[in-house]
């Protein structure tokens, strides 16, 4: 047996057996499913709302925006969550104290994170398919458009989740997170096109994740003709790899030197600490 | 120190091996200079007042935290510097996991002991056998339930479990029975002895317990202020401290006291001198718990080199 490779294997038979723990797990299921089905309904009552110079409804406009919107949430909070969570737990320490460990732990949840991640994009597709006009893939280049955006954009996504996932130091601050990624949201074209805020703001919006999720999703499953409402009124493919391509580089230069000072400084006197900090916190 | 039958006697090389280990964190030093060494197949109980330093000190040899001072050699390598191969070696249990909640018993001591096959040679097979191993720890029948569903006590032969999955040759313990009942308690006390004689594992455990320190351990290393202020077997460190005894009587209605190294020899002079007029005669011997425990009460009172020096007293 080969001590170099071991690590990265037993990571992947780590991450499909947390994912299969995550697919028997009501909670899991219902926290994943019920944002999603809650934003269907709502898009169902926009079926009719029209946007200028559209072919199809605003609904039909959204609900490809918010399968980007949950790859980019899906990715970076998914992490964020699973390691703060498991440092506290003293998941992330167990590991450490094995050989291959921490390799096979963060293997186990890139597996894990990107697969529960694409599953729960699955209902909201076939969804959508079903109950929106003109929502669909676009033919085999529709297809291939799908699968390069959700691939990058989880490469995108889930390096930057590691990165906040090992500065903060328990599941409560991760709530903190929330606030400036709502934020982000609501300025990414996800619920209302990004051409109808002012400029600066499309700026900002245009420098993060979830605004290039979005539109690679909607080039993906839109009529060409949809381009039009866009910015630069083209589904901007280049600039959506590139875009998704810096933050992936930018992740992934990151996050090892992250992650390893996180690990290095993990002890039981540490996990102890935090524990007892947990239990005294005033927020639960 | 070494037991019986572990062969090459003292000549062996210490699996483990600290000199002059320091820790200060900000100011405040918390090792000022830990000795000690051990032995293959040894089970030695580092035993000292909570916030003496026994926790930090098994993390540095664990590799989990960088000292700031000494030498420290565990089978034969710094833990500083300890690659995965020498990681591959040890056993670890920590105070308080909840890690792994949703995974099953048999299923995560089968995920955890993969790692361990690249390590594997034909004198040490690794990783253990998952069942065999689940019925040493006696969680046969908890085998196929999820992890957050375990007692507190099953919770820790877990972690036991887990902590000897790659056969480790060194094992360290820390605080393994805290907030367990006596039956949990004694158990856990058998288990112990199971694997101590299993496989030569040279065990390492922290406790604040006298009582379990003597029943598991076959050398105790007391640690307060900083040091090592005491190192034998149970019997060594009572009989060491009997040396010194206090002898106390009446005369005339007055009491008198006399600490003496020779008490018997005293007495007899006392009757010689004073015969019959001797009353209330007694002569007492610290033992050991009484000596720790004053030495914890002068601890837990801030009096942190006072109290080494209770031990420093009647061990001299």
């Amino acid at each position: 047996m080969n001590s170099t490779w071991t690590p990265y294997r037993v990571g992947l038979a780590r991450g499909w057996a947390e994912f299969k723990h995550a697919l028997v797990s009501p909670s899991e299921i219902m926290g994943s499913i019920t944002p999603s089905a809650i934003a269907i309904v709502v898009m169902i009552f926009l079926k009719d709302v029209m946007v200028d110079g559209a072919s199809v409804s605003l609904g039909s406009m959204t609900l490809p925006s918010l399968l980007g919107m949950n790859i980019a949430f899906g990715g970076l909070m998914g992490v964020v969550g699973q390691l703060a969570t498991e440092r506290e737990d003293g998941t992330l320490l167990r590991n450490k104290a094995i050989p291959g460990g921490m390799t096979g732990y963060l293997v186990g949840i890139v597996v894990s994170i990107s697969a529960t991640t694409i599953i729960a994009l699955l209902p909201v597709l076939g969804a959508g398919m079903l109950l929106f006009d003109g929502v669909g893939f676009q033919g085999a280049a529709g297809i291939v458009t799908f699968m390069w955006v959700v691939l990058l954009g989880l490469f995108a996504t889930m390096p930057m989740g590691a990165v906040f996932g090992s500065l903060f130091s328990g599941p409560r601050q991760v709530g903190l997170l929330m606030f400036p990624i709502t934020g982000l949201i609501a300025i990414s074209g996800i619920f209302y096109p990004i051409t109808a805020l002012p400029e600066w703001l499309q700026w900002i919006g245009q420098a993060f994740p979830f605004y290039w999720l979005g539109l690679g999703m909607r080039s993906a499953l839109l009529p060409g003709e949809m381009a039009a409402v866009e910015i630069g009124e083209s589904w901007r493919h280049l600039e959506t790899f590139g875009m998704l391509g810096v933050w992936a580089v930018l992740g992934l230069i990151l996050a090892p030197v992250v992650l390893r000072r996180m690990a290095r400084r993990e002890s039981g006197s540490a996990v102890a600490a935090r524990l007892e900090k947990a239990m005294n916190s005033p927020i639960r | 120190m070494i037991k019986d039958g572990s062969g090459g006697g003292a000549a062996e090389q210490p699996v483990l091996a600290v000199t002059d280990l320091r820790m200060r964190y900000g100011t405040k030093d918390v090792l000022n200079g830990v000795n000690f060494t051990a032995h293959r197949g040894e089970v030695i109980a580092l035993l000292g007042p909570n916030g003496a330093g026994k926790t930090t000190t098994i993390e540095i040899l664990e590799g989990f935290r960088m000292r700031s001072a000494g030498d420290v050699d565990v089978l034969g390598v710094d833990p500083a510097h300890g690659g995965e191969a020498w990681r591959a070696n040890l056993g670890v249990v920590l105070q308080s996991w909840r890690d792994h909640g949703k995974w099953k018993v048999r299923e995560l001591l089968h995920h955890l002991g993969m790692y361990y096959r690249p390590y594997s040679t034909d004198a040490i097979q690794r990783p253990r056998n998952t069942d065999e191993l689940i019925h040493t720890v006696g969680l046969s029948e908890q085998a196929d339930k999820k992890i957050a569903t375990l007692s507190g006590g099953q919770r820790r032969r877990l972690d036991v479990a887990i902590g000897i999955v790659g056969r480790p040759r060194i094992l360290f313990l820390d605080e393994p029975t805290v907030g367990f009942d006596p039956h949990a308690r004694r158990e856990f006390h058998d288990l112990v002895h199971r694997l101590a004689d299993l496989d030569d594992t040279t065990i390492l455990l922290t406790t604040h317990d006298l009582d379990e320190a003597e029943k598991l351990a076959d050398r105790i290393l007391i640690l307060a202020g900083g040091r090592i202020i005491a190192d034998g077997s149970a019997d060594a460190l009572a009989r060491r401290m009997s040396t010194e005894a206090e002898v106390t009587w009446t005369l005339d209605g007055e009491r008198f006291v006399h600490s003496t190294l020779a008490a018997t020899e005293y007495v007899r002079n006392l009757f010689a001198e004073h015969g019959d007029r001797l009353e209330d005669l007694e002569v007492r011997r610290a033992t050991l718990e009484e000596t720790y425990m004053e030495m914890v009460r002068r601890f837990e009172m801030g009096e942190g080199a006072s109290a080494a020096r209770v031990f420093e007293e009647v061990t001299r």
